[in-house]
């Protein structure tokens, strides 16, 4: 038993929901009761779907129990097969139906449905999650209808480079994008128009927007390129093992990654490919330009599902210039290589899906840049500290209108731009610096950008553990957009090792414990050139600090002494 | 004024009876109020990762750092009798309250998978209490999808608090169901000047102050969707007083004259109390009035507010009832109700989803009311929407409000009318 508050993944039937709704022509019979069929809202409401998902709930109840259930599955796969008419069925259940052993999957097998292709899916619910459940529904079914095709054992692997014998251009599978992915929509676009480029076709996007029949052409291809290993990893291995297809695994987020992709892609197909140029993003160059010399060293925590956060810690790091302070992933599958991608960056991943933990690490981390999932937004607001989402689990922010693709060349811009803004633009940056004491500067007014509003945190009064419950998505005030305040690098220095120091939780700068020293004006005023999101941490260690050598006044000398107690 | 209902209004309504499937939320979801309601409580569900996944679904957003709600996730172990799941609940509560030290009850929350498993939390929650006793008490309560309908948890949460309620004969008036607070404040002082002697609330602001009940109890039921808690109020000697509910400028008079009967209060009294709020909310009212007049209304089964939706809808705002859904039908709560709607109105109680959505396509209805899962869909037809969870969070109940509840009807007519692309 474990407890869960907020989850990055749903169960694994919600994985299966995910392949179901992204194809065309599947229907999904889920052995269900009521409650479950919240999961539409995630496909209506977050993706904007203008159709139901393709899934009909057998929503048994109480009274069900006792007497057939099976006859209830049964009846329920009849209907929705002469409702729907669908060209392949999944049949599975949730939860509490893998608890009643209905098996509806051996039921579907044993009716007559007219010849419909059926796949039956057992995703353990008590210990399988989302992503879990996408990968092996997109695996059974892709096996389900391949099932005639198998090639008999000892067969030759077809060379990926055959086309040149078949007189024809070569062609790639696009796998794993699927909805509730971040981006896929506009990923599948940009690789598309990349590979096409190139002069590679594309035969089969799935499982976003293919229809059974196009899964059965999925050996067609010269390769497989596995977008998404989280969805797709499993269906690439089947297709290696079993029809000796070769999988191109580099994904393309980012400039280093996308030539690497088109160099593995080029070598395993024997394309020619142009010699690419960085003028193809518009990212290298704005990298380079004077302009974002402020983004060098940024420190950035990095949390997303495994195909985003690699991603991520690449581009941050070599592209960008920052300073990565913290990896870390939910996706249990794919540990190993956050691990490892972790390791050379000097870092330990932090593999968990316990949101508090990631907050915790996050805090200590002291970063000036999140990237991670929603749920790290939320963390980051709370410690007013500017965020980027890379990753699901998505909010209906995460579909925009605008086309935004992670991948390819523009990928690449729709990065920087969406990671940068957040920060404050350069010489914003500095001229704020300049100009913090001028009397026209308000402290708390920052710049238009990003949306990380420091919340005042209002304490409430039920006890110490209410006031970190409480903490909310406090609308924003006036002024209360966006970022860091800038801070001249001494000073930013200081804040940090004050604020690295101590593990406790981070509450936006709070007053002055009574009782306790004083602070005189120059301690005041030094306190108040440290950014404000790491302010109340350092107003407490200092405090500690002074507390414990039991000064009665806080000056600046005492900060500095703080700084240096602190950075032993 | 409203004219009373005629004989021919009386007639009974057909109801549709339908079983399929039901697109409606299990009892889980009242968490999502209640758990505000109650700031020193906590809401321990005992399910799986759909039961965390469904309220924080239906929750929206994610809106605390760390909420007054958790589940507490059954794993294969706990399934394979590996570890006593029992012996791992009480180290879960344990660790829990250590880390919320404000918590004064906790709400053990029974789900599809707990049932199922026979998981007796009745036993763990007398357990704990007793273990515990002093600091935090434990209830417990279903909120299974296999049991209960969306807003039926808060109707199981009630009674699961019922057996702490002291006993006392005292003469009050009980409102019972969540309402926002403002709206508790409002309809608190108004009858107060009406004369009431004592008002008191289920479920009351702090977990720990619960209203006695008793003989002298009159229970006023601010929601449509407690059938247990009022039968067993009654139970415990509480009057039940039979009324609409408040929602619109009538429903919310003629619930307050009741309570105000029940009390044998001066007419006249209660006139001058109701009369201005009456002319108020009826001003309020009129320009959404002229919005929704004479449109065509089909309301899918939900939230069990339907009918009293529909019958403030088709009253005051002059809608046109297609199709009354709502996921049960209890005709006692809801004789007063049944009362008030047009004759020939058609009623369906339970569903059968695409059967109704059959129905919905052939009568092209102007708006329709819905959950989450269907609203974009049904607009992607061509049909507008008003999707209802919001309702059970806003405050919609009384004269004052009915101004704001009819606009949230109105919203999606008027936009459409707003919207245009050539
Ligand atoms: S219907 Fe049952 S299993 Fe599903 S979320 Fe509700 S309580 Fe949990």
């Amino acid at each position: 038993m474990e407890l869960t508050l907020w989850t990055y993944e749903g169960p694994p039937h919600v994985g299966a929901m995910r392949i179901a709704s992204s194809m065309e022509g599947v229907h999904y019979v889920l052995h269900a009761p009521q409650g479950d069929t919240y999961a539409d809202l995630l496909f209506t409401m977050i993706e904007r779907r203008n159709r139901r998902p393709p899934v009909t709930y057998t929503t048994f109840q109480a009274r069900d129990l006792g007497g057939d259930t099976a006859e209830l599955v049964k009846r329920t796969i009849k209907a929705a097969v002469d409702r729907f008419q669908p060209e392949a069925l999944l049949v599975g259940e949730s939860c509490t139906a893998e608890l009643i052993q209905d098996q509806p999957g051996s039921l579907a097998h044993g009716m007559d449905l007219g010849g419909v292709p059926v796949v039956s899916l057992e995703l353990p619910a008590y210990s399988k999650k989302e992503n879990w459940g996408a990968a092996e529904s997109f695996y059974q079914l892709v096996r389900g209808l391949l099932k005639d095709q198998l090639p008999p054992p000892g067969f030759a692997k077809p060379s990926p480079q055959r086309w040149r014998q078949e007189g024809r251009r070569p062609r790639v599978n696009l796998l794993g994008p699927s909805l509730l992915g971040f981006r896929c929509r506009d990923d599948v676009l940009e690789i598309s128009k990349l590979l096409a480029s190139h002069g590679i076709d594309v035969s089969v996007v799935a499982p976003l927007g293919a229809r059974p029949a196009d899964l059965m052409r999925l050996p067609d291809a010269d390769a497989n390129v596995c977008l998404y290993a989280e969805v797709a990893g499993t269906v690439c291995s089947w297709l290696e093992r079993s029809f000796g297809m070769a999988t191109v695994k580099t994904v393309p987020i980012g400039i280093g990654a996308t030539r690497d992709f088109l160099t593995e892609i080029s070598e395993l197909l024997g394309v020619e490919i142009a010699a690419t140029s960085e003028a193809e993003s518009r990212l290298p160059w704005y990298s380079r330009s004077v302009d974002s010399t402020y983004l060098t060293g940024k420190r950035v925590f990095i949390f997303a599902d495994a195909t985003h956060a690699l991603a991520a810690a690449r581009i941050a790091s070599q592209e960008l210039g920052f300073e990565v302070v913290g990896l870390g992933t939910y996706s249990r599958e794919q540990a190993r290589e956050v691990r490892a991608a972790a390791k050379q960056l000097g870092l330990e991943a932090l593999i968990s899906d316990d949101y508090l933990a990631v907050e915790k690490a996050m805090a200590e981390a002291a970063p000036e840049l999140v990237l991670g999932t929603q749920m790290e937004r939320h963390s980051a607001k709370r410690l007013g500290v500017p965020c980027a989402v890379i990753s699901s689990p998505l909010h209906v922010q995460d579909v925009p209108a605008r086309y935004s693709p992670q991948m390819g060349w523009e990928g690449a811009n729709v990065i920087f731009d969406s990671w940068v803004h957040p920060l404050m633009m350069g010489l914003e940056e500095h001229l704020i610096g300049m100009f913090r004491h001028d009397f026209e500067f308000v402290d708390g007014h920052r710049s238009h950008l990003g949306d990380g509003a420091p919340a005042a945190v209002p304490v409430a009064d039920a006890g110490p553990g209410a006031a970190a419950a409480q903490v909310g998505t406090l609308p924003s005030g006036p002024g209360a957009t966006a970022t860091l305040v800038a801070e001249p690098l001494a000073e930013s220095l200081l804040a940090e090792q004050l604020a690295t120091t101590a593990a406790e939780s981070i509450q936006a700068d709070g007053p002055a414990v009574a009782g306790a020293s004083v602070w005189t004006p120059d301690g005041e005023a030094e306190l108040h050139k440290i950014p404000f999101f790491v302010r109340g941490k350092v107003r407490r260690n200092t405090e500690a600090f002074a507390a414990e050598r039991g000064l009665a006044r806080i000056d600046a000398e005492t900060l500095y002494d703080a700084k240096a107690h602190f950075s032993r | 004024m409203v004219a009373p209902p005629t004989s021919a209004d009386l007639a009974l309504p057909e109801v549709l009876k339908q079983s399929g499937q039901r697109e409606v939320f299990c009892g889980l979801t009242s968490i999502v109020w209640l758990h505000r309601r109650m700031p020193d409580a906590f809401f321990l569900v005992v399910g799986s990762r759909t039961c965390a996944h469904l309220i924080q679904s239906a929750a929206g957003v994610m809106i605390f750092a760390e909420p007054r709600f958790g589940t507490a996730i059954l794993g294969e172990r706990d399934l394979a009798g590996l570890a006593d799941a029992n012996e791992e609940l009480d180290r879960l509560v344990r660790e829990l309250l250590e880390r919320r030290p404000e918590i004064r009850t906790l709400f053990l929350v029974g789900s599809c998978p707990s049932e199922v498993i026979k998981l007796d939390l009745q036993r763990a929650a007398e357990r704990l209490s007793a273990q515990l006793a002093g600091r935090v008490r434990v209830l417990n309560y279903s909120g299974s999808g296999i049991e209960t309908t969306f807003t039926q948890g808060e109707d199981h949460a009630l009674m699961a608090m019922l057996p702490l309620m002291p006993s006392s004969d005292e003469d009050q008036l009980l409102i019972v169901g969540t309402l926002a607070d403002a709206v508790e404040d409002r309809f608190r002082l108004l009858f107060e000047r009406m004369g009431v002697p004592r008002v008191r609330s289920l479920p009351p602001r702090r977990s720990t102050e619960l209203p006695p009940v008793g003989a002298g109890t009159r229970l006023l039921l601010a929601q449509p969707f407690l059938s247990g808690t009022a039968r067993a109020l009654v139970h415990r000697g509480a009057r039940l007083i039979e009324s609409p509910y408040p929602f619109g400028v009538e429903g919310s008079r003629l619930w307050m004259e009741a309570a105000a009967a029940a009390f044998g209060l001066a007419p006249a009294a209660v006139a001058a109390v109701l009369d201005p709020l009456e002319i108020r909310g009826r001003r309020a009212l009129e320009p959404h009035r002229r919005e929704l007049e004479g449109r065509r209304l089909f309301l899918l089964p939900d939230s069990q507010m339907e009918i009293p939706l529909a019958r403030f809808l088709a009253r005051e705002c002059g809608m046109e009832l297609v199709e009354v859904g709502t996921p049960y039908l209890d005709r006692q709560l809801m004789a007063a109700e049944m009362a008030l709607l047009p004759g020939g109105t058609r009623l369906s109680e339970g569903q059968d989803v695409e059967k109704q959505l059959e129905r919905v396509r052939a009568e092209r209805p102007d708006l329709v009311v819905c959950g989450l899962g269907l609203a974009n869909p049904l607009e992607a037809e061509g049909i507008a929407t008003k999707w209802l969870i919001e309702l059970v969070f806003s405050p919609i109940h009384g004269c004052d409000q009915a101004g704001e509840l009819a606009e949230l009807f109105a919203r999606p007519l008027h936009r459409r009318q707003r919207l245009s692309f050539v």
